[in-house]
C-alpha cells in the first residue's frame, strides 16, 4: 500500500467566503439576464413592427407593377423595375458564385482537406468574408466601371458574386464534413469513381444543407446595398436588354436596395413611403426564405 | 486489526463470482465484526421516494450510511442506484421535472427541505461522476476550484492544500510537473483521480461516487479502488457500481437495489456470501442484470 | 462444392459482358482527374480573388499614395475641394462607433445567451433562438431606415437632453463638442444601431457554443457548490471561450465595415474629430459611400480608394489577430474535447 500522508484538519479555521454574497451576485446576474433579454426582444420586435406599419401602406398593385416615379410631386409609381433589377442582378451573381463556391467547398472538404493549400484557402476565405461589402464594391468599380466608363448591372453582379463565393465555399465544406465518412468509403468501395461518389452519394445526402446554404447566401447578398452603390448604381427605368444604355451590361440597373436608399433619403413623403414599402418587401423576402429553408433543412438533416 | 472473514463455502458461493483476494489494508473493518447499530450515521435516509415527472423511480428507500465507511450500492441497470445517491447532494434540483419526497438526514437536518442551503450542502457532500469531468482549466485550478470558491486563503496555503489533495489522490507524482497544463490533457484514469483530488481538496464529509471506474481502464480502476480504501479513514464514501467484484473488494456495507427499492442492505461479506433475499442471491450469482 | 471462377474473363460478348470486362472505360478515367482539377481551381479562385482585390486596391490608390504619402493618416479633415485628404476623422469615427456598439452588444449578447441556455425552458430557448437567427438576417439598410426615422428623433428629443441634464453631461467624451447638432445623428446613434446589428449574431453563436458544454461538466460544477452564475462564468464560458471570442471578433469586424446603417446615422461630418459620442462624425465606410459620387478628379477617386485600402487592411489585420487569438485560447483552456 502506498504511504499516504495524514489529511490536514478540516478547514474550519479558515475564513469562509460569504454564501449570502455569492447568492446575491447570482440573483443580480439572473435579473439582468431577464431585463437584457426582454430589452433585446422588444427592441427587435419594435424594429420589425415599425417596418411593417410604415411599409404596409405602400403595398398596392402599383407598387409591384409600376416603375419608380421620377417626378418629385408624383404620387404614382412603384418599385417594379427595382424588384426585377434585384432579381436579375442577384440571379446572375448566383449563377457565377454558387457553382464555383460549391466546387471550391468540395475541394476543401474532399480533396484538399488538411493540406497546406487547402488550409491557406480556408484562411483566406475567412478573411475575405470579413471584408466590408463596400470594399468589394470599390473593387468591382475599379475593374468593371472605371475602365469601361459606365456603370452596369453586371458590375453589380460581379461584386455580389465576390461576396457569395467564400460564403458558399465554407458552407459547402462545413456541410460536406458532416457527412459520415462511412458513406464515402462505402461509395468508393463499390468501385465507383470519386466524382460520382462525391456528387451522387455525398451531395445527395447533404442535399438539404447545401440547398439551405446556397439559398441563405443568395438571400444575404440580395439585401446588400453598399456593393451596388458604384457598380449597378440605380436607374429610374426598366432594364432593357443586355447592351445599350439601360442594358444589363451597358448601364446602371435599377435595384431594390439602392432605390430604397435614395428614396428614403429624399424629403418627399410619397417617396419615403415607397422606400418603406421596399424595406418591408426585403424583410418579408429575407425572413420568408429563412423560414422556408429552415423547414426544408429540418427534413434534410437526417442522413 | 486485519479482519478476515472465513465462511464455510456454500453451494452458492462456488457458483458465485469468486471474491478476489482482498487488497491488504490495515484497519480492514469489512463490516463483519463491528456493531452496526453503534456506529454513527453520516446520512440517514427514511422513506425516500423519487419521481421523474409522473414516473416514480424510487420507492420508500430507507438506509443508513455509516461514517467513515464505504457503502456500495449495487444492482442491475436502471434500478435507481444513481438516482438514489443523486438525492444526497440534491443535484437533481437542476432538472425541473425531478422531485424527491421523504427524509434524508445529514448532520441533524433533513436536506430535502426547502430551507437547505444547497451551496453549503454541496461543499460538504462531494460527487465524482461516471465520466471524468475536469473543468476547462489547469490541473492546479481544477483542484483549487472548490477552495477558492468557499474559502479565502493565501496563495501559499492554497498551493499546499492543492498539493496535499493531489498526494492523497495518489496522483501527485504524475502531475507535479503538469500543474499548469489543462486538466483534460491527462489520461482518463488520471482525470478521474484529478476529479477526486478536486472533490477532497475542500475536505467534504461525504464522497458520492457514481460508477467512477466504468469509463476507466483496468489499471486505472485498480488505482482508484486502492485510493478509495485509503480515503475512507477520512471520508464517508458511497459508491455506486455495476461491478460486483469491485463492491466486494472495497466496500464495508452493500445495498442491493432492484427496481427502485432497496432489497437488501448489510455488511458486504454477508451480502456476498450469505444474502438473505433470493433476489440478491440471483443478482450476485449473475442470473440476471 | 463447385468452385466459382471469379476472374473476369476478357469476354467481348454483349454489352453487359463488355461492361464487366472493362470496368474502367476511358471516359471514367478522365472524370476523376477532371473533377479534381475543377474543384481545385475553384478552391484556389477564392484565394486568388482576395489577392486580386488587394492588388486592384493598391493599384488604384497608388496615385494618392505617391502624392499624399502618409498625410492621409495624419490629417484630420476630409475636404477634397480644399485639397485635404485626411482620414483621421473617419478613423476616429469608425473606432468610436464600433466601441459604443461592442460595449452595448457583447454584455447584452452574453446575458441573453446565459438566459437561453440556463434559465428558460428548452422549448422557449429554441423558439427565441430561431427568432434571433432570423433577425441576424435583416439587411443593414432596414436598420438604417428604422434608425433614421424612429431612433434618431427619440435620441435627439429625449435621450440626449436627459443625459446632458445629469452630471454625466459634463464627462469628457459625453460633453458635446463643437459640431454638436442635437445628438440625433451622431456617433452614439450609429453605435447603438450597430450594436443591434451585431447582437443577434453574437447571441446566436454564444448560445450554440454554450449549449455544447457537456452536462457532466456543469453538474460537476454545481456539485462543487457553485451558483448558476459561477458555473456559467467559471466553467461554461471558459469551455465555450473560443467560440464566443470568435463571434465577438466577427461582430467587431462587421461593425467596423458596416456602411449603410452608419451612413444614415452618423451625421457625415468630415472635418473635425468628434469630442463626444453625441457629436456627429463619419466612418471610413460611410465616407467612401457618400463621397464616391462626388469624386470628380483622379486624385479624389484615388484617395477614396486609398481610404478603402486602409479599411481593407484594418479588417484583414483584425481577422488575422482573431485567428491567432482563437488558437491561443483553445490551447490554454484545452477547450472542447
Amino acid at each position: 500500500m502506498s504511504a499516504v500522508p495524514e489529511s490536514t484538519s478540516p478547514p474550519a479555521h479558515l475564513r469562509r467566503r460569504s454564501i449570502g454574497r455569492r447568492k446575491a451576485t447570482d440573483l443580480t446576474v439572473k435579473i439582468f439576464s431577464w431585463i437584457g433579454a426582454w430589452f433585446g426582444i422588444i427592441a427587435m420586435g419594435f424594429l420589425v413592427y415599425e417596418v411593417v406599419i410604415r411599409g404596409a401602406v405602400a403595398w398596392n398593385w402599383a407598387f409591384f407593377t409600376q416603375s419608380t416615379p421620377q417626378d418629385v410631386t408624383s404620387t404614382q409609381g412603384g418599385f417594379a423595375n427595382a424588384i426585377v433589377g434585384t432579381i436579375v442582378i442577384t440571379g446572375v451573381a448566383a449563377l457565377m458564385a454558387i457553382p464555383t463556391g460549391f466546387l471550391g467547398g468540395v475541394y476543401l472538404a474532399e480533396f484538399g482537406r488538411n493540406g497546406r493549400v487547402a488550409t491557406a484557402v480556408r484562411m483566406i476565405a475567412n478573411v475575405v468574408m470579413g471584408v466590408p461589402s463596400i470594399i468589394v464594391g470599390v473593387f468591382a468599380f475599379a475593374v468593371l466601371v472605371k475602365p469601361l466608363q459606365h456603370y452596369s448591372g453586371f458590375a453589380g453582379s460581379v461584386a455580389l458574386a465576390f461576396i457569395m463565393l467564400p460564403v458558399m465555399a465554407r458552407t459547402t465544406e462545413d456541410i460536406l464534413n458532416l457527412v459520415p465518412n462511412e458513406l464515402r468509403e462505402s461509395g468508393l468501395a463499390m468501385g465507383a469513381a470519386r466524382w460520382k461518389v462525391t456528387l451522387g452519394v455525398i451531395c445527395k445526402a447533404a442535399r438539404g444543407g447545401l440547398i439551405t446554404g446556397a439559398t441563405l447566401a443568395i438571400v444575404r447578398v440580395a439585401g446588400e446595398t453598399a456593393p451596388l452603390l458604384f457598380t449597378a448604381l440605380s436607374s429610374p427605368y426598366w432594364m432593357t436588354g443586355l447592351f445599350g444604355p439601360s442594358g444589363f451590361f451597358g448601364g446602371p440597373v435599377a435595384n431594390l436596395t439602392k432605390t430604397i436608399y435614395d428614396f428614403s433619403a429624399s424629403p418627399y413623403p410619397h417617396f419615403q413611403t415607397l422606400a418603406w414599402g421596399g424595406a418591408l418587401l426585403i424583410i418579408v423576402a429575407v425572413l420568408g426564405m429563412n423560414i422556408l429553408v429552415r423547414l426544408l433543412f429540418q427534413r434534410g438533416k437526417e442522413w | 486489526m486485519v479482519g478476515t472473514q472465513v465462511d464455510e463455502p456454500t453451494q452458492m458461493q462456488s457458483q458465485a463470482a469468486v471474491i478476489p483476494p482482498r487488497l491488504e489494508v490495515a484497519e480492514d473493518r469489512r463490516g463483519g465484526g463491528e456493531d452496526f447499530a453503534a456506529l454513527p450515521n453520516e446520512i440517514s435516509v427514511r422513506d425516500l421516494d423519487f419521481f421523474y415527472g409522473k414516473e416514480q423511480a424510487l420507492f420508500g428507500n430507507t438506509i443508513e450510511i455509516k461514517k467513515n465507511r464505504v457503502t456500495a450500492v449495487i444492482g442491475p441497470s436502471g434500478c435507481g442506484k444513481s438516482t438514489h445517491i443523486r438525492a444526497y447532494n440534491r443535484i437533481f434540483n437542476l432538472y425541473r421535472d425531478q422531485k424527491a419526497k421523504g427524509e434524508i438526514l445529514f448532520d441533524g437536518a433533513n436536506i430535502l427541505s426547502s430551507q437547505t442551503d444547497l451551496l453549503d450542502l454541496r461543499r460538504r457532500i462531494g460527487m465524482i461522476f461516471q465520466k471524468p469531468s475536469p473543468f476547462p482549466m489547469t490541473v492546479f485550478d481544477n483542484v483549487a476550484y472548490g477552495l477558492r470558491q468557499h474559502y479565502k486563503m493565501h496563495r501559499s496555503e492554497l498551493s499546499n492544500r492543492v498539493e496535499d489533495a493531489l498526494k492523497r489522490s495518489a496522483i501527485w507524482d504524475e502531475v507535479k510537473h503538469k500543474l499548469n497544463e489543462p486538466g483534460n490533457a491527462l489520461s482518463g484514469g488520471q482525470q478521474q483521480r484529478l476529479c477526486i483530488a478536486r472533490a477532497i481538496a475542500g475536505e467534504p464529509d461525504v464522497l458520492l461516487m457514481d460508477e467512477p471506474c466504468s469509463a476507466i481502464d483496468p489499471v486505472g480502476t485498480a488505482k482508484i479502488e486502492e485510493l478509495i480504501l485509503t480515503l475512507k479513514s477520512n471520508y464517508t464514501i458511497v459508491l455506486v457500481t455495476h461491478n460486483m467484484q469491485q463492491a466486494a473488494r472495497v466496500s464495508d456495507y452493500t445495498a442491493f437495489f432492484f427496481q427502485g427499492r432497496i432489497v437488501e442492505f448489510g455488511p458486504t461479506t454477508k451480502i456476498f456470501s450469505n444474502p438473505a433475499e433470493k433476489q440478491t442471491e440471483e443478482y450476485i450469482t449473475g442470473r440476471f442484470g | 462444392m463447385s468452385t466459382v471462377d471469379l476472374e473476369v474473363a476478357p469476354s467481348p460478348s454483349g454489352p453487359r459482358g463488355a461492361a464487366i470486362a472493362a470496368p474502367r472505360g476511358h471516359k471514367l478515367r478522365l472524370g476523376d482527374p477532371l473533377f479534381r482539377v475543377l474543384a481545385t481551381v475553384c478552391g484556389i479562385t477564392v484565394a486568388v480573388a482576395m489577392f486580386g482585390l488587394a492588388g486592384v486596391l493598391v493599384y488604384n490608390s497608388w496615385p494618392a499614395i505617391t502624392t499624399l504619402g502618409t498625410k492621409m493618416l495624419t490629417t484630420v479633415a476630409w475636404s477634397p475641394t480644399q485639397g485635404e485628404y485626411g482620414a483621421l476623422a473617419a478613423l476616429a469615427g469608425t473606432a468610436l462607433s464600433t466601441i459604443v456598439a461592442m460595449v452595448i452588444a457583447v454584455p447584452l449578447a452574453l446575458v441573453i445567451a446565459l438566459l437561453l441556455v440556463e434559465l428558460v425552458h428548452p422549448a422557449v430557448s429554441r423558439v427565441v433562438g430561431t427568432a434571433i437567427e432570423m433577425l441576424a438576417a435583416i439587411p443593414s439598410i432596414v436598420y438604417g431606415m428604422v434608425g433614421l426615422f424612429v431612433i434618431v428623433p427619440y435620441i435627439q428629443d429625449h435621450l440626449v437632453p436627459w443625459v446632458l441634464s445629469t452630471p454625466l453631461g459634463n464627462v469628457p467624451g459625453i460633453k458635446p463638442g463643437l459640431q454638436f447638432q442635437g445628438g440625433g445623428l451622431s456617433i452614439f446613434t450609429a453605435g447603438v444601431v450597430l450594436a443591434f446589428m451585431v447582437l443577434p449574431f453574437i447571441t446566436a453563436v454564444s448560445r450554440d457554443v454554450l449549449k455544447m458544454v457537456p452536462q457532466v461538466t456543469k453538474e460537476a460544477g454545481y456539485g462543487m457548490g457553485s451558483t448558476t452564475w459561477e458555473v456559467m462564468h467559471k466553467i461554461s464560458m471558459r469551455y465555450a471561450n473560443s467560440g464566443i471570442v470568435g463571434a465577438v471578433f466577427i461582430g467587431l469586424g462587421r461593425a467596423l465595415g458596416e456602411t449603410m446603417a452608419v451612413a444614415y446615422l452618423i451625421g457625415s461630418v468630415y472635418t473635425d474629430l468628434p469630442r463626444s459620442i453625441f457629436d456627429p462624425g463619419t466612418s471610413i465606410a460611410s465616407l467612401i459611400a457618400n463621397q464616391f459620387s462626388e469624386a470628380t478628379r483622379t486624385l479624389d477617386l484615388s484617395a477614396l480608394i486609398a481610404l478603402g485600402l486602409i479599411l481593407f487592411l484594418i479588417t484583414v489585420l483584425f481577422q488575422i489577430l482573431a485567428q491567432a487569438w482563437l488558437r491561443r485560447v483553445q490551447r490554454a483552456t484545452g477547450g472542447r474535447a
